[in-house]
């Protein structure tokens, strides 16, 4: 199954190569990878999508994790009341013909058009994965030029830890 | 105080109490040897690098201190790897340093440029890449606090040319910071008090004792465990020394080529308590029949060591020291008469034998009269293969930090070099490298090193003319198709010899123990070639994925 990880690490060169060289060489997997800092300007966070087999699984790479000198904590959200987000980027065709079609889909999504050209649009949704999936099975038949993903972040509801 | 980085660096060695670099010198490096020129800090040249983190091995886990290991950029950063991957397997606590393009040049593929920080990532337990002089000295100070405490390793601190030559403002640290280093020592109370637990209601306990005990200095307590719970004992080929080899709970090596006391011990036993093991594959055979009986009481400093590769039932993580101290306080005596009995019955029954021969000198005569000579006290370092499971089996060791070995990488090639390193640790102990004539090949030009300081270093080949272990393995398992394995050797004796060095080759069966003595008894480096039974086997012995009481070669008495 999937897990969210919540690692906090010291904000050192190197410490993302770290991570995902220690999940390669241990042949579990990470669907996704995102990282950035956080409000302490030592400290970053990174928030790795994982597949685990089961809770023995799970346990192992979380104890590998926590070897890295430089992992503070690592935290599973996958079971706490967590807003999940990722950010995409659509590159999609769009002539005069569906113009028109497309935004109304953005519009449902509460997506928006941040780029506009003679043949194409560059479309920003935010959402979870889910959301995120079901636009692009949507805008794909328009034909999808151009696609970039963030990976996901995750955040624990002040209201479930309090 | 105005240092240069190198000065700094050497500064900082001292303020950790490094008595000696084992190096190599290069270009990149030059800055760091004027310092040890000027300063006069002892170093031990070594004739490759690979010699010098081998030697820093072994004077680590004769002493108990750390090793440090100098080599300059490129080629000499990459000669480290197999030494530190050694290390990292067997949590040696060693201090490599290594020179490095300076910064400006760095990721240009400079001459001699080669990312070690990022090669040895995964063989390291942490590593640095020195952007700026200033950090050089807080750098020193943890990678000293990573490598030695904890589960120990090696820390490898990568210096540009720049950094040893620019110039600080010294001031060593007092203290450091490292939010995400913890390393935890006292054994959680309620799971040691489960373990008292499932010691007291016990009928078949056995401890299975790994290299944790060693690092941890624990064999005190290991023995007044042992001894007051009446708990036999079985090691890991680590953790040979971590209990006396002549005790009467002692059951010997357990796993593919152990004792088979202690494989039957095993299966049997219905609480098995490892301290400082990490139920190694050598060790388990096929994991699902292993210790089917028990429940298992697993004590680790390393928390990932817990149930990585067999279920766990009471895990304890912690200093082997401390947990042991307070499971004996917390222990009333115990009697394990019906149990000692069986497994002496084991022991005595199916003891390990070999046949002597007429003509040829059996190599596990070799490590009895070694042993014989030496009254156990002697530094036993091996090669990989045959020699090493001949010298595990038949040696007994009496003192601790004494069995020095490549058992988690199996390192061809590492035994002599480490042995140089325990003699400088050790100079006052006999010294001996048990090898055999394909491993001494793999560093055989540190014989120059062992003469040119005069370290009385005693090499011992059990010289088969073979790949032994190899070719055991194509014997049993690949119906003798003996592919690569017979070795042209040269006159190991004459090779010495042209380094200065004291050598003898002995034949026949009568003349081992006046040969060997020889030896033994020069003041100097010396060497003795053993020509050997060629296709004498190890036994016994689990054959692969086998269950590690179903063995082959099992002597009956």
């Amino acid at each position: 199954m999937k897990h969210i990880l919540a690692l906090l690490v010291v904000d050192q060169p190197g410490v993302m190569v770290r991570v995902a060289a220690l999940y390669s060489r241990r042949g579990y997997n990470i669907d996704s990878i995102a990282v950035g800092k956080t409000e302490d300007p030592h400290v970053s966070r990174i928030t790795l999508v994982v597949e685990a087999e089961n809770e023995a699984e799970l346990e192992q790479i979380t104890k590998q994790l926590y070897k890295l000198v430089d992992v503070i904590k690592i935290n599973d959200l996958t079971k706490d009341d967590a807003v999940e987000r990722e950010l995409a980027l659509m590159k999609v065709s769009a002539g005069s013909a569906n113009r028109a079609q497309l935004l109304q889909i953005a519009d449902i999504f509460r997506a928006k058009i941040v780029d506009v050209s003679q043949d194409a649009v560059i479309i920003e949704v935010t959402g979870s994965e889910d959301k995120v999936e079901a636009i692009i099975a949507l805008i794909k038949p328009f034909g999808l030029k151009e696609i970039v993903r963030t990976g996901k972040i995750a955040m624990v509801r002040s209201a479930v830890r309090s | 105080m105005n240092l240069t980085g190198a000065q700094a660096l050497l500064e900082s060695l001292r303020r950790e109490g490094v008595e000696v670099i084992f190096g190599y010198p290069g270009g990149q490096v030059i800055p760091i040897y004027d310092a040890i020129y000027r300063e006069g800090f002892k170093h031990i040249l070594t004739r490759h690098e690979q010699g010098a983190v081998h030697a820093a091995d072994g004077y680590a886990r004769s002493t108990g201190r750390p090793g440090v290991c100098l080599a300059t950029s490129g080629p000499g950063a990459t000669n480290l790897v197999t030494g530190l991957a050694t290390a990292y397997m067997d949590s040696v606590p060693i201090v490599a340093l290594t020179g490095q393009v300076p910064t400006s040049m760095l990721g240009r593929d400079s001459f001699q440029e080669a990312d070690i920080t990022g090669i040895t990532m995964p063989i390291t337990k942490h590593n640095y890449l020195v952007k700026n002089v200033s950090e050089l000295p807080r750098i020193i100070k943890e990678a000293f606090y990573i490598a030695t405490t904890g589960r120990p390793g090696p820390v490898l601190i990568d210096l540009p040319k720049d950094v040893s030559v620019s110039a600080c403002v010294y001031s060593y640290p007092e203290t450091l910071s490292l939010p995400g280093y913890k390393p935890v020592y006292e054994g959680n109370v309620k799971q040691i008090k489960a373990a008292v637990a499932a010691l007291e209601t016990a009928k078949k306990p056995l401890i299975y004792a790994g290299g944790g005990v060693t690092i941890s200095g624990a064999e005190e307590e290991l023995l007044r465990l042992a001894e007051k719970a009446e708990i036999p004992v079985t090691a890991t080929l680590m953790g040979l020394t971590a209990f006396p080899g002549t005790h009467p709970l002692f059951l010997g090596m357990l796993g593919m080529h152990g004792a088979v006391a202690a494989n039957y011990a095993v299966t049997s036993c219905d609480l098995l308590i490892a301290v400082g093991a990490r139920f190694d594959d050598r060790v388990t055979g096929q994991v699902s029949t292993f210790a089917p009986n028990a429940r298992i009481v697993h004590l680790d400093i390393d928390p990932a060591e817990i149930g990585k590769n067999v279920r766990v039932d009471i895990p304890i993580v912690g200093d082997a020291k401390h947990i042991l101290a307070a499971l004996l306080s917390l222990l009333s005596a115990e009697k394990h008469e019906q149990w000692l009995k069986e497994v002496n019955k084991w022991k005595s029954n199916h003891p390990l034998v070999y046949q002597p021969h007429t003509d040829y000198i059996m190599p596990q005569a070799v490590v009895e009269t070694i042993l014989e000579l030496t009254d156990g006290e002697a530094i036993i370092c091996t090669e990989v293969g045959q020699n090493q499971m001949w010298a595990a089996q038949f040696y007994r060791f009496t003192r601790p930090r004494s069995f020095i070995t490549s058992g988690g990488l199996g390192t061809m090639g590492f035994g002599f070099p480490a042995a140089i390193g325990a003699q400088v640790g050790n100079p006052e102990r006999v010294v001996i490298d048990i090898a055999g004539d394909g491993s001494i090949q793999m560093n055989i030009q540190e014989l120059a090193t062992i003469a040119s300081y005069q370290l009385p270093v005693k090499i011992i080949i059990l010289n088969n003319g073979y790949l032994g272990m190899v070719r055991q393995w194509q014997e049993f398992f690949f119906e003798k198709r003996y592919s690569e394995v017979a070795l042209n050797n040269p006159d190991f004796a004459k090779v010495a010899e042209a380094y200065g060095i004291k050598a003898y080759t002995v034949k026949k069966p009568e003349e081992l123990k006046r040969m060997l003595t020889a030896v033994l008894n020069h003041p100097g480096p010396a060497l003795l070639n053993c020509l050997v039974h060629p296709e004498e086997n190890v036994l016994p012995m689990v054959p692969p994925n086998g269950s590690i009481h179903q063995m082959l070669g099992v002597g009956e008495v």
